[in-house]
């Protein structure tokens, strides 16, 4: 790792200024993503600061009758909460099928939403990547590509986001609440709706998210529950502590209307809300609209079958 | 004939001088990359825990991970290293009651925290329950990964006991099972090389046994 400096933030604002006056600083969570990226110096922050004494770490109900999630709040925490595991279980069942339980204990909710990709070329600082580093091109295209996204990439980077949470906030109209290190009003907060929170990579693929330099994620809100049945499939090289080739996030409500979102394919978790109108209709017609333009490679191309398969078989489990 | 503590002596200063040469090694490597200037080390922090009940003080550069400030500077070499990133689970010790994988966090970051290595769950004439059970099923063979899989065996039984699902917990408002299925499942963030996994799960099973 290269030197860096620490510090132990006071409050959401100050951890916030204090990043922004630092252009080399980052927060650290869990540090689960971020040691690993810096231990191969993909990551090279010269300060750390750390948010987990801030009190963001608690689950609350909102006033509409929905769920408000600190942003240090660990993924066990999460899948384990009584109210989650009830009325929004396609959340407890994402955060439980990924990584490990070990991870899961430090894991945090904000952290899960920015870890980065696992594309093997991002990893391997001999290799070109223009996500790693802008502008030396991509290897993945025409490289090994089996894991990567077949939709919403770009000439620049086919790179998925790895998370299974992400996938359930989607389906579930998360909000991302942030801070930001403005100086005036100190502390300037803002929603993000999470269809909005991750970017897709067009030219360049280094800017994964909107947030600003700084931008401190305190919270993700859940709407009142959505009902129906809940549905998390995700199909992968083996049956545990692996990310996912595809993905299913899925609500279906008894007159077989319903959301759905995939993981393992895009860039971000995708879903498009004109294929939920097909969702009474079955999952090929689902995914012809949800899978539209999609550009897959010679080695990934058995994803779209797969997705379409995997989205079958949660209907059918649906309909009991 | 070299007494034991001799012997460690040894051990140590071979220890020391490895380490040394890694970090002249780091050294050359970071004159080598030019897009990155070389930073100087940053000044040493201090920070105090409690490891197996003995309250320790440390003065670590911040980048020691947790895995490395219990081996290195508390030479409680019990938990070890394996692939360093996370994906291999030897390096699981028990923070503040839960597993974790010591390799991934830091230990500047947990001022004040209780920790538990194996060395802290039994003595070899006092066995944990899971260390004797481990003994018993032959749940290792090169013993690597052991300590590593005995605490997070013993953190599995306690998440179970406080009703935390799993991937494969069918009801999710349900108290789990303690069936082989939601054992394998809670273990899997323990490789093991010697593929000791069947006897691994006898073991843990009849601890459960027991308890239940
Ligand atoms: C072996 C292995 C297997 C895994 N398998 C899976 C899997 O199957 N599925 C899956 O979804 N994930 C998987 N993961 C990834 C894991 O879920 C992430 O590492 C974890 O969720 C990151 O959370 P963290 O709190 O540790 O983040 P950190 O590492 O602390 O931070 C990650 C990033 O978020 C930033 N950050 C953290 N908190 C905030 C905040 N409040 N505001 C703004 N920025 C912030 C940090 O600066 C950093 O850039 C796996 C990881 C490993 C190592
Ligand atoms: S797909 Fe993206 S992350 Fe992977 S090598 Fe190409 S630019 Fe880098
Ligand atoms: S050494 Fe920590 S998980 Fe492998
Ligand atoms: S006993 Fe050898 S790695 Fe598990």
């Amino acid at each position: 790792m290269k030197p860096f400096t620490y510090e132990r933030a006071a409050s959401p604002a100050e951890a916030a200024t204090a990043a922004a006056r630092q252009p080399g600083a980052r927060f650290i969570a869990g540090g689960t993503n971020l040691l690993d990226l810096m231990k191969l110096q993909i990551e090279t922050p010269d300060h750390l600061i750390d948010v987990n004494g801030l009190g963001l770490d608690r689950i609350e109900e909102t006033q509409d009758g929905g769920l408000r999630i600190g942003a240090l709040v660990r993924n066990t925490d999460l899948a384990a909460d009584a109210r989650v595991r009830r009325d929004h279980a396609v959340l407890s069942r994402a955060l439980l099928a990924g990584a490990s339980g070990q991870l899961r204990n430090r894991a945090t909710t904000a952290g899960n939403l920015l870890q980065r990709t696992r594309c093997p070329y991002f990893y391997d600082t001999n290799m070109a990547c223009n996500k790693r580093r802008p502008g030396s091109g991509c290897s993945a295209l025409g490289g090994y590509s089996r894991q990567l996204a077949v939709v919403g990439g770009s000439e620049a980077c086919i790179a998925t986001h790895p998370s299974d949470m992400a996938v359930a906030m989607r389906v579930l109209d998360a909000t991302v609440e942030t801070v930001k290190p403005t100086v005036k009003p100190e502390g300037a907060t803002r929603k993000i709706p999470i269809a909005d929170f991750h970017r897709l990579p067009g030219d360049t693929p280094e800017i994964e998210t909107v947030l600003e330099p700084g931008e401190l994620i305190t919270a993700v809100t859940l709407p009142k529950p959505a009902g129906g049945t809940h549905h998390y499939r995700k199909v992968r090289d083996r049956a545990s502590y692996a990310f996912a080739l595809v993905s299913v996030a899925a609500i279906v409500q008894p007159d077989g209307s319903g959301r759905v979102a995939l993981g393992g394919v895009a860039p971000k978790p995708w879903r498009r809300e004109d294929a939920e109108a097909e969702m009474s209709r079955g999952a090929k017609p689902v995914m012809a609209k949800l899978l539209a333009g999609a550009r897959p490679t010679e080695e990934n191309k058995f994803k779209l079958p797969l997705a379409e398969r995997a989205l079958a078989a949660v209907l059918a489990e649906a309909k009991g | 004939m070299a007494s034991p503590r001799e012997i460690e002596v040894k051990r140590r200063a071979l220890m020391a001088a490895t380490v040394a040469t890694a970090a002249v090694g780091a050294v050359a490597q970071r004159a080598g990359a030019q897009t990155t200037p070389a930073r100087a080390a940053p000044p040493a922090m201090k920070v105090s825990f409690t490891v197996n009940g003995k309250p320790r003080d440390l003065d670590l550069d911040p980048r020691t991970t947790l895995l490395d400030a219990l081996r290195e500077g508390l030479h409680l070499g019990g938990t070890k290293k394996g692939c360093d990133h996370g994906q291999c689970g030897a390096c699981t010790v028990i923070l503040d009651g839960r597993r974790i994988n010591s390799c991934l966090t830091l230990a500047v970051m947990h001022p004040g925290s209780e920790i538990t290595t194996i060395e802290g769950l039994g003595t070899p004439d006092k066995l944990h329950p899971m260390q004797a059970a481990f003994v018993k099923h032959d749940g290792y063979q090169c013993g690597y990964c052991t300590p590593g899989q005995i605490c997070s065996a013993v953190a599995v039984l306690a998440e179970i006991e406080a009703g935390i699902p799993s991937h494969v917990t069918a009801d999710l408002n349900a108290k789990p099972a303690l069936d082989d299925a939601e054992l394998r499942e809670r273990m899997s963030g323990n490789i093991c090389r010697c593929g000791a996994y069947s006897n691994i799960v006898e073991a843990i099973g009849e601890v459960a046994g027991r308890k239940a």
